[in-house]
């Protein structure tokens, strides 16, 4: 196959949600870009994700960009002409006990304590008639309204799509071989091309870990197969997210009827062979945490199960910002969370990229703070 | 149940049985499970006690399967019916409910024989109430000995004209029989026609049926070069378009079939590599002499595997069943040549029928590629083939991408009845073939699984944390 040679202002490695969200928010500052991407759009994590919006319940150096980030999400349509089925219909976490409900209780504080008042206390009337089909020993709850889900395949579609309207060049099945210093470019290869920029972005998910090494910097990313599962239609019950403090479960039901499950049960990745592995017993830890959370799942009826590859972090909190050579930047790693975050932090990127100034603390997430820690 | 068995094999159709007749004659610790509650899968559905008094309305290739499943009661295997068998994954772990419990087992050697299902028939009002497909048709017959006068038969294919055979010799009145066999076939399907003559007897059985449906009385209409069904709430009338004019015939039953294809889920589920036949338009396994995939341990023996028919099933079921033994050291590898050999002989010997088959029944394009965009191709989420074809039109590059614009193929049948429609789709309005497009993926559980079931799932020892 030839190799045909172009150039670019950015180069970004990745398009999932990050990706897309960074090449639109160049494109719209009139920045040249492409995107190279080793599958199809949104084909891993960024596609098939829960598709949760949250606030609730995020580490605290998030807790300012996922609050941004929401505003982002009510105007969403404005930006990519497409509403990407957001619903804001709140999230809650449930307690089933006194020791959950108190250890609730000091996480709002907590939250309170940095200056967000959107993760608010609720006891069982109230949750009772949030949640009505809610099993009768749960005695309250963490709720925030203005929380929601979108339609995960549907929103990076219509990044991609926005992206190329406004000139982004989308590269889909063109893997990055080898990245290499080519005087003041970073040259890309890939078995079909060659391109060189100035800039390049490193938006590669679980894959995150070996691009920063080719760019001169360590992160320790894990893939992780993190494991969902959806139900046959199902009489309308309930309307928020829904999870819970002493099981993990992530629990939400859509328009259609259709209920999804997860909880980051794992099943096994393999990033070389874009495969995932199914663990029936993670999987019926799950089905426990939802049966017990709602009784009414008893009667559903499981349909099809998948797994996601994701990068995770040991410290479960992704890396976004500048890299130690000039002209990289990472947004990797987003740990299970980075769906309702993905616009922001193209936002971020591109800010960064521009010079411009970075009014949210994004410092807990240099990716300088694994080779501070590292044993050599 | 136990938990763990030396073979496992999916299935009691001929494949089914024979392999399970043998592995358990040579001392191998044998599962065998079927959604079916009755042994003889589509084929000999009923066989162990058929309720038809009159033998020569099921006819003789029925009978054949007797002997096969006496063979098969008299053996010791674990015999599993009326389960779902959700999932068998490459470790070759097995999922199985059975009588609202989920059950977790493992074994040394899968042998998949899921046999055959009908090839789906898009077009207008293939999903109205009335329609059914003749092997569904069939299914009542053998079973229950339900029959529905005055249906309209449609299709192509063997067994379109055996069922109406055998409507015919039960004394039910048929509407009309309309044949959609393109008449080019004829042409085309005649360089097989030196192979297929080693079945002379089966081509001779197969003009018979025609003769005498068409000696009834019955009206018989050949070259039809499109279909639809129209009807407000059930089926009203199927109307046939015949030299550029559309006719109508009234009808509250309509039966489609255009032929049979494997039924590939559960293996492609397991990670067994499949690829397009293009003579056959289907999916077929990708495996080797003995039925082995490129899965350790999982082989697919039957029509599952690849359309052969009954006969050709029960060879194949041997085979895999002889590899599976040696493989676990069983049989010595001379014991399972010898005999193998003449169930190798016997299989080459039924497939030279079926190049001839395959060109003279090959379906038209247009009753596999809907060409009106209100037809339904997805029935699970109620795609439309106009659904299908804007998604393209807006970047959707093959099946697994479909599901996140349309959700085509995400209902509880994971594409059991419209991937090959879609997939054909797809490389059509992208102008590549069928093999150059990713295939579907299929999510466990292959079958729908109760929650609750799911729930109360004994956890492998092996796998608890």
């Amino acid at each position: 196959m030839s190799t045909s040679k172009q150039t670019a202002d950015a180069i970004i490695v990745g398009g999932g949600l990050h990706g897309c969200a960074t090449a639109l928010y160049l494109a719209m500052r009139g920045v040249n870009c492409a995107v190279l991407e080793k599958d199809y759009v949104g084909r891993h994590a960024s596609g098939v994700n829960a598709g949760g919006v949250r606030r609730l319940g995020r580490a605290l150096p998030e807790v300012p960009l996922a609050d941004t980030a929401l505003s982002i999400w009510r105007n969403i349509e404005d930006l990519i002409d497409d509403d990407c089925g957001f619903k804001s219909l709140g999230q809650v976490k449930v307690a089933e006990n006194n020791a959950e409900l108190s250890a609730l209780k000091n996480r709002a504080k907590t939250v309170q304590d940095i200056g967000f008042l959107h993760e608010e206390i609720i006891d069982q009337k109230q949750l009772r008639e949030l949640l009505p089909a809610v099993a009768s020993h749960c005695i309250g709850g963490l709720y925030v309204n203005g929380d929601g889900h979108a339609n995960p395949y549907r929103t990076v579609t219509a990044f991609k799509r926005k992206a190329i309207s406004m000139g982004v060049r989308i590269f889909e099945k063109t893997p990055v071989t080898e990245i290499v210093r080519h005087g003041k470019n970073w040259q890309v290869k890939s078995p079909s091309k060659k391109i060189e920029a100035p800039i390049i972005v490193n938006c590669a998910g679980a894959w995150g870990g070996s691009i920063a090494a080719q760019l001169g910097d360590y992160a320790p990313v894990e893939a992780q197969a993190l494991m969902l599962m959806i139900t046959a239609r199902m009489p309308h019950f309930v309307k928020p997210v829904v999870g819970s403090q002493g099981r993990t479960l992530s629990f939400k039901q859509f328009d259609n009827g259709t209920v999804m499950m997860g909880g980051a049960y794992q099943g096994s990745a393999e990033p070389e062979q874009n495969n995932t592995h199914l663990s029936f017993n993670g999987l019926a830890k799950n089905a426990r945490a939802a049966t017990a959370i709602f009784p009414i799942m008893r009667q559903a009826t499981i349909v099809r199960s998948w797994a996601g590859i994701e990068g995770v972090m040991p410290d479960n909190i992704p890396v976004i910002g500048a890299g130690s050579a000039d002209g990289v930047y990472h947004a990797f790693g987003f740990s299970a969370h980075g769906f309702a975050l993905g616009p922001l932090v193209g936002k971020i990127i591109t800010d960064l990229i521009d010079g411009g100034d970075i009014e949210l603390p994004i410092d807990a997430f240099r990716i300088r703070r694994f080779s501070q820690n590292k044993d050599i | 149940m136990k938990d763990h068995y030396d073979i496992a094999i999916i299935g009691t159709g001929p494949a089914g049985m024979a392999a399970a007749t043998v592995a358990s004659a040579h001392g191998a610790d044998v599962l065998i499970v079927d959604e079916q509650p009755e042994v003889g899968g589509q084929i000999y559905r009923g066989i162990t006690h058929q309720s038809i008094k009159d033998k020569t309305i099921l006819g003789d290739d029925y009978y054949k399967g007797q002997s096969l499943a006496d063979a098969f009661a008299a053996s010791n295997a674990d015999h599993v019916s009326g389960a779902t068998i959700w999932q068998v994954s490459p470790e070759r772990e097995i999922g199985i409910s059975k009588d609202g419990a989920a059950h977790l087992l493992t074994a040394d050697q899968v042998i998949i024989a899921t046999g055959a299902q009908e090839r789906p028939f898009p077009i207008p009002g293939w999903t109205l109430p009335g329609v059914m497909t003749a092997g569904s048709a069939q299914i009542l017959l053998k079973s229950s000995g339900i029959t529905f006068s005055n249906a309209v038969f449609a299709g192509t294919g063997p067994l379109l004209y055996l069922i109406a055979y055998q409507y015919l010799k039960a004394g039910v009145p048929i509407r009309a029989i309309l044949d959609t066999t393109p008449k080019s076939n004829r042409l085309k399907a005649l360089p097989h026609l030196p192979g297929a003559l080693f079945h002379l007897s089966s081509i001779m059985k197969g003009r018979k049926w025609i003769k005498a449906l068409k000696s009834s009385g019955t009206l018989f209409i050949e070259g039809i070069d499109n279909l639809k069904i129209t009807g407000k709430d059930s089926t009203e009338a199927i109307e046939y378009l015949l030299q550029n004019k559309w006719h109508r015939i009234e009808a509250s039953n309509v039966f489609l079939h255009q032929g049979v294809v494997p039924n590939v889920n559960l293996a492609m589920a397991s990670g067994c590599i499949h690829h397009w036949n293009e003579q056959k338009l289907c999916w077929h396994a990708s495996t080797d002499e003995w039925g082995s995939s490129n899965v350790p341990g999982i082989s697919i023996a039957g029509d599952g595997g690849g359309i052969g028919g009954a006969i050709a099933a029960e060879y194949q079921g041997r085979i895999a069943a002889y590899q599976a033994l040696y493989t676990t050291n069983k049989v010595k590898k001379q014991e399972r040549d010898t005999n193998v050999l003449p169930a190798q002989h016997a299989l080459t010997h039924e497939m030279r029928i079926r190049p001839f088959l395959d060109a003279m029944f090959r379906p038209a394009t247009q009753y596999r590629i809907p060409t009106d965009d209100a037809t339904i191709v997805c029935r699970c989420e109620e795609v439309t083939a106009g659904k299908i074809r804007e998604s393209i039109s807006l970047g959707c590059a093959g099946p697994n991408q479909l599901k996140g614009f349309t959700r085509c193929g995400m209902g509880p049948c994971q594409g059991r009845f419209c991937s090959l429609s879609v997939s054909e789709l797809i490389a059509k309005a992208q102008n590549v073939s069928v093999n150059e497009l990713e295939q579907l993926r299929l999510r466990p559980p292959v079958k729908p699984l109760m929650l609750a079931e799911l729930a109360n799932l004994t956890t492998l020892a092996s796998e608890d944390t």
